[in-house]
């Protein structure tokens, strides 16, 4: 009975359901979408290392992200090779450059060189063309869903990248990059070819260990035969660029900032309404009141009002973000909604709405059952 | 003597509003008891203090000083907890706007008032039925409130008042948003429910003709009671 209470409360007033449910579900849509931008941003910031298939990533003294780098010189390429714990080395090349498509205009790109012959640093997720595509002279490969940026319209296309010819022979999906500057993949050669760095140049060390050599062991013994270098496993080097990117540069806290201004303000929309919604009703609870109620049933009605808004709001909210988050899968920006993002909203949810039906709960603590006799 | 024939015992009550320097009584030294089966009628001009006596007696507003004995308990000392208990247990309310709970049917209505009870289910159901056939209401069992004539909110009042088989059932100006006909139909009905189950009704009213089915009648006059008369029962005089 006081579930039907609360669902006839809730019900009776049409309108007023609806404002509640807007603001859940703006409330839900809004820390969802955030929180899920806040997880695709960080997913696309370490893709690429987290795809590489090295065990440990040398690095140029002080390098704060992947993106930007300092180069380093081949010799470091050789005394890797030869230690012990070393199963294999590949040199890895990223570089900003400047891109120009068939119409004339100009766009930013990152250029990634790979040995394409090693697995570790390439493209993945293909669509069109492979590996071995790159070692065809000049070939490159970019993502579909930067096609449009890049002036692409069909495989084959030709382009300028710092002024050298460049043909588009493959396609990946779902590459992003963070820095807004779209991935093109390319030989270790062709890469170096673009962007003027030495012949015996490259950005990265991409380290394997043989088989039962920890990541941590693998880095020591680089350490130990390696000057002048920093060296990190996948993981931290992984941890190292979301962080950068994501709270140094302010992105990452300025979503979970907008997300924490969801929360706020979808409470105080539902606080609002649910307290409306009570005051609606409050003649009703003086007279419960009255009649000897004890407090916990009228929280009981209060508590149900809310979990059935928490319910209905968060039904509708997660399927809009939903939706929202499919279609983001076309688009240069991901928007994440994995399973635990959807159980913790569901929480939130009911937290958010619960929290909010205490100011009425407040309320009608007060409320003096002497009232009923007092007409209103 | 006072469990047989007394439902509720007030004794020397006051009650004052506002604060020390400016307290106003609202009733002075009132004692009056409610027999079992009677219907007591307060009269009296407004502002006389008829509300605040019957809060009292239902243990809704607490009285500066005096006790109150509900059921052979002195329940002066209670708090707004033990107080809530005695009103499920032993008082019914029926009140000048009906009150009802305008979300929910009829029998919804009645459903309410013992389920706060703790009673659940078929056995609430047919509890809730009989209380709703005993006003001529069963009829009307899934209306919703706003349907209803001014009389029948009423008479779904007095059923939910009913449904807890309380003991005594106190009416502030139950007819006075009734037209004559329905007023008199409503105290009638009242009446009859307290002498066939024998519980007590406290009626507040301004209803001169509404006198006529009470068996004892109160008038009070500036916080006191200034004159009580017997009408039908031969039961013995207060004070
Ligand atoms: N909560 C309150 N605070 C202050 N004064 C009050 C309060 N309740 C009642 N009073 C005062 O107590 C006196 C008696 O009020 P009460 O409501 O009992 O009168 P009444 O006889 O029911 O009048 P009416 O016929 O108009 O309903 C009045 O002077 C009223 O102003
Ligand atoms: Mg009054």
């Amino acid at each position: 009975m006081i579930y039907k209470i609360a669902r006839q409360n809730l019900f009776h007033d049409g309108v007023r359901l609806c404002v509640t449910l807007t603001g859940i579900v703006f409330a839900v849509v809004l820390i969802t979408v955030e929180i899920g931008l806040f997880l695709g941003f960080t997913h696309t910031i370490s893709a690429v290392i987290d795809n590489s298939g090295a065990d440990v990533w040398v690095t140029s003294r002080g390098v704060k992200n992947f993106d930007i780098a300092l180069p380093l010189k081949e010799h470091k390429y050789y005394q890797a090779l030869s230690i012990p714990e070393v199963k294999d080395a590949a040199r890895f090349i990223i570089r900003f450059a400047d891109w120009k498509k068939p119409d004339g205009l100009q766009e930013s790109v990152e250029i990634i060189g790979f040995e394409t012959e090693k697995s570790m640093g390439g493209p993945w997720n293909y669509v069109r063309g492979s590996n071995a595509m790159l070692d065809l002279k000049d070939a490159i490969i970019i993502d579909q869903l930067y096609m449009e940026k890049l002036g692409v319209s069909r495989l084959g296309e030709h382009v300028e990248i710092n002024q050298k010819k460049a043909r588009v022979a493959g396609y990946t999906r779902g590459i992003r990059s963070f820095t807004t500057s779209p991935f093109v993949f390319a030989a270790l050669e062709t890469a170096s070819h673009y962007t003027h760095l030495e012949p015996d140049e490259f950005t990265y060390l991409l380290v394997k260990g043989k088989d039962g050599v920890h990541p941590k062991a693998l880095k020591a013994a680089l350490l130990r035969n390696i000057n002048h270098v920093d060296v990190y496993t996948t993981e931290e080097f992984s941890e190292m660029t979301r962080k950068y990117w994501m709270f140094n540069t302010g992105a990452g806290t300025g979503l979970l900032i907008a997300a924490f201004l969801g929360l706020v303000v979808g409470m105080v929309v539902v606080a609002q309404t649910l307290y409306a919604t009570t005051l609606d009703h409050i003649a009703e609870f003086a007279t419960l009141k009255a009649i000897g109620a004890p407090n916990s049933y009228i929280y009981g009605i209060l508590l149900s009002q809310a979990t059935l808004s928490a319910l209905l709001g968060y039904g509708l909210g997660i399927l809009a973000a939903s939706a929202i988050s499919d279609m983001s899968h076309f688009s240069a920006t991901v928007i994440m909604l994995p399973t635990t993002l959807k159980i913790i909203m569901f929480f939130l949810t009911l937290t958010m709405c619960v929290l909010s039906a205490l100011i009425s709960i407040r309320k009608v603590m007060r409320l003096d059952p002497a009232l009923v006799f007092k007409g209103r | 003597m006072e469990n047989n024939g007394t439902a509720i015992q007030l004794s020397n009550i006051s009650k004052y509003f506002g604060a020390k320097a400016q307290k106003e009584y609202a009733l002075k030294d009132v004692s009056v008891s409610v027999r079992r089966g009677e219907v007591l009628m307060l009269m009296g001009p407004s502002g006389s203090g008829k509300t605040t006596l019957l809060s009292i007696m239902g243990c809704i507003l607490k009285p500066s000083s005096g006790s109150i004995v509900i059921r052979g308990r002195e329940i002066s000392g209670f708090s707004q907890k033990q107080l809530g208990r005695i009103r499920l247990r032993h008082l019914g309310f029926i009140f000048q706007e009906y009150n009802l709970f305008p979300t929910l049917n009829v029998l919804d209505n009645v459903l309410v008032a013992l389920d706060i009870r703790g009673m659940t289910g078929p056995k609430a159901k047919k509890q809730a039925l009989t209380a709703l056939g005993s006003v001529g209401m069963a009829p009307k069992a899934l209306a919703m409130p706003d349907t209803l004539s001014g009389g029948q909110k009423q008479r779904l009042a007095i059923a939910r008042s009913l449904a807890g088989r309380p003991s005594v059932i106190l009416a502030d100006e139950p007819t006075a948003a009734l037209d004559s006909d329905n007023g008199r139909k409503v105290v009638e009905l009242m009446r009859e429910l307290a002498h066939e189950k024998n519980h007590s009704v406290v009626i507040v009213t301004h209803d001169p003709r509404a006198v006529k089915y009470a068996d004892r009648l109160l008038t009070i006059e500036d916080g006191r009671i200034s004159n009580s008369q017997n009408k039908h029962a031969a039961v013995g005089e207060d004070e």
